[in-house]
């Protein structure tokens, strides 16, 4: 495979007519979607909306039922399509080692050379404060270092797009800052983001467009400006003032 | 880290090969009297020492002794039931059947003898008189050499022994003496088990010297045309051994509580 | 020897370091250990590939491999004895009656007691780092040696009853071994020797001597395992 041409390719990511089904329950219907290729896009709606089901049909950790996701080139489901692409889960899945052999096996995982895992594993470990936990097990660590770990994985990966599904949902205020500057720093190397959440303040701090879903269904997709400002729907509106929407 | 196992696994195979390095050996299929009175302990150091061969010793009941002689496993053949020996070498699997030693079979009972043995006439008499009384008898029912002595000796009394009172084990002889003591029950042995036999409890020695509880024992080749692969010539130096003047002689130094156990009986 | 306390005598057999004993002592860890090393190397990647794998008849395998952990050692002697008989099909490279059999016998009892223990261990760790893996671009294949890394503690508990098993089997290694003195004598026959000798103190101190060969084993790995979880969480 030649890596510049797929360096190059991934992006635009297109959804069309996308519809996923489980145990008879419609759960996302007929979604119609493109992810550019530079921004940050947040994915909001209550629970249940669909939002961390869209982002994993996305990197292809699902299968829809109908429609397509298609990415420039290669196919969705691809081993080699996925390593192009990062993933942060609300509650990281560590492996039961070290923090820096965590970095080191995804490292493995991506094809890099033996003799490059450790310099590239520290680098991202210092890149979030992590040197100095950097041998100690991964399993150990706070939810906010947890986070970070996890965060730091997605970097040494650099990958050309990267999910991050409620990431914040579960930590303190001192480390939910440390998410959103990460993220800032991954846009800054030029990574496409697609995150998840229902804080409202953080959606406004990091969106550049919103995508809202509710029940299933895609309601909006426009700019972060106009979301916050003038949401198109009445659902979205209400969303926003903090009504109870379902 | 298969890798590092899979050497691990090569490591373990090499520490075991060493073992086996030995060459000049050969296994014995022989019965678990000899064995365990530690006759073979007491000969096979002399053995080694003139020839520079190691016996192995498989020490099982005859039957099984001669099921593995059967199939080739083993180079040469120790045992002690005449008539199956001398099937064996009517089969075509043994070549040649020499007489080694004898020693005799004894009838062990509980010290209070219920069934009277004691003041038998003859094995056949005391068989009778245990089947009268009706008392407990234990029986290998191994189809061991001593198995088919009692077989024999039920036979020549006219006695089918009756489930009641006698118990077949299916086990070895010191099994079946652990049995008997915890019984207290009547078994027919053979002399040199007995003797070095520890857990007697209430057991004691009750009937003996009959010539029917004669028990030789005989060493038998394997026929090379029938097992190539045997190691013929060493079992043959073993064989010859044990009819010499100095095997025979080993055989009749050995003793338990300074009692000799086996009688040189080569032509 | 022959009479007394059998706490004494295994105290004594210990104490005196008696080359026949130490020789049946090292066999018998050398079989056992090269039995549970051999299972170790087949099981783990049979487990995990049977947790890994959807195939047809993939239940029954997982059923029978759950049986054969009841497999009685008798049974796997006869089998490793008739296929190196003379008269059987790998008679040829001449085994039976040797260590070699014996521990190709007992791997065949430790087997399916890995296999079915890491089978079981790979597949709930892999419902929960799967959705991780996939997301590194991690191939199903390539997440067994993942998986049976971070399951090595839980594997070891597997390994131990395994050299439990093997080390506490009388049957099959007195039909494939044959119980030869100094050559394939370890301590389980010598024990049931000494029992048939009607000599069962020393039957029994050999036992206890042989429970603290097994109990030494076992805190070893309990040490070692306690240590590494705790530096690793």
């Amino acid at each position: 495979m030649n890596d510049m041409t797929m360096a190059r390719g991934l992006l635009p990511l297109q959804l069309e007519n996308v519809t996923f089904r489980h145990r008879n329950q419609l759960l996302l219907r007929d979604i119609t979607l493109q992810f550019g290729v530079s921004g940050r896009t947040v994915i909001m709606g209550p629970n249940g909306a669909g939002k961390s089901l869209l982002m994993r049909l996305c990197h292809g950790l699902l299968r829809p039922t109908s429609g397509h996701v298609r990415w420039a080139r290669g196919d969705a489901l691809s081993n080699d399509v996925r390593r192009r692409q990062a993933m942060v889960f609300q509650r990281p899945v560590l492996l039961r080692r070290s923090a820096l052999a965590n970095i080191r096996h995804a490292l493995a995982l991506h094809g890099v050379p033996r003799s490059q895992r450790t310099g590239m594993a520290m680098d991202a470990l210092e890149r979030f404060g992590l040197v100095a936990l950097a041998s100690r097990p991964a399993r150990v660590l706070s939810g906010g270092e947890q986070q970070r770990l996890a965060l730091a994985r997605a970097w040494a990966l650099r990958p050309e797009i990267l999910f991050l599904d409620e990431p914040t949902s579960a930590l303190d205020p001192a480390a939910v800052k440390a998410v959103e500057d990460a993220v800032t720093a991954f846009q800054g190397l030029g990574i496409r983001i697609v995150m998840s959440t229902h804080d409202m303040g953080q959606a406004r701090r990091i969106a550049d467009d919103v995508v809202f879903l509710l029940g299933g269904r895609l309601r909006e997709h426009t700019s972060a400006t106009a979301f916050f400002e003038s949401p198109r729907t009445a659902e979205a509106a209400a969303f926003i003032r903090g009504a109870l929407i379902w | 880290m298969s890798s590092r196992l899979y050497v691990g696994a090569l490591l373990a195979l090499a520490l075991t090969t060493p073992l086996q390095a030995e060459d000049r050996h050969i296994t014995v299929a022989s019965t678990t009297s000899t064995e365990q009175s530690g006759l073979f302990g007491h000969i096979i150091p002399q053995f080694r020492e003139a020839t520079g061969i190691n016996v192995r010793v498989v020490a099982v009941g005859t039957g099984q002794a001669f099921a593995i002689a059967r199939a080739g496993d083993a180079d040469i053949l120790f045992v002690h039931d005449t008539a199956g020996e001398e099937e064996f070498v009517a089969e075509g699997y043994g070549k040649e059947r020499r007489k080694v030693m004898y020693n005799d079979f004894v009838i062990i009972g509980p010290s209070g003898d219920p069934a009277g043995i004691a003041g038998a006439e003859s094995a056949v008499d005391a068989m009778t008189r245990i089947a009268e009384a009706e008392a407990v008898f234990v029986s290998r029912g191994d189809d061991s050499g001593t198995h088919r002595a009692e077989l024999r000796l039920w036979d020549d009394a006219g006695i089918a022994p009756d489930r009641g009172w006698y118990r077949e084990l299916g086990s070895g002889m010191g099994p079946t003496l652990n049995t008997a003591a915890g019984m207290d029950a009547y078994v027919v042995a053979d002399r040199a088990s007995w003797l070095s036999f520890d857990n007697r409890q209430d057991l004691t020695l009750l009937f003996e010297g009959d010539d029917v509880l004669f028990n030789p024992y005989a060493s038998v080749r394997i026929n090379p045309e029938r097992h190539p692969h045997v190691k013929h010539d060493l079992a043959a130096k073993w064989h010859d051994w044990l009819v010499s003047e100095e095997g025979q002689g080993a055989i009749a130094e050995f003793t338990i509580d300074g009692e000799q156990v086996f009688f040189p009986s080569a032509d | 020897m022959a009479a007394g306390n059998p706490f004494a005598i295994a105290l004594e057999l210990i104490l005196e370091r008696d080359p026949v004993l130490m020789g049946i002592v090292s066999l018998s860890l050398q079989v056992s250990l090269s039995a549970v090393l051999i299972a170790l190397v087949l099981a783990l990647p049979f487990g995990a590939a049977l947790a890994m794998f959807r195939f047809p008849g993939r239940g029954l395998l997982v059923t029978l491999l759950n049986a054969l952990m009841g497999l009685p050692p008798v049974v796997a002697g006869l089998m490793v004895y008739l296929m190196l008989s003379r008269a059987g099909p790998l008679g040829s490279w001449g085994l039976l009656f040797t260590p070699t059999a014996m521990v190709i016998a007992q791997t065949l009892l430790v087997f399916p007691i890995i296999a079915s223990l890491s089978r079981q261990v790979v597949e709930d760790l892999w419902e929960e780092y799967r959705e991780q893996l996939q997301s590194l671009g991690c191939s199903r294949l390539r997440a067994i040696p993942t998986l049976l890394w971070d399951a090595r503690f839980s594997l070891v508990t597997g390994v131990l009853a395994g050299f439990g098993r093997a080390s506490a089997e009388v049957g099959a290694v007195l039909i494939v071994g044959g119980n030869i003195d100094g050559v394939t004598r370890v301590m389980t026959t010598a024990i049931a020797l000494e029992t048939s000798k009607g000599n069962l103190p020393l039957a029994l101190g050999l036992g206890i001597v042989l429970l603290l060969l097994v109990a030494l084993v076992n805190a070893a790995a309990y040490l070692l395992g306690e240590s590494a979880r705790r530096r690793l969480g």
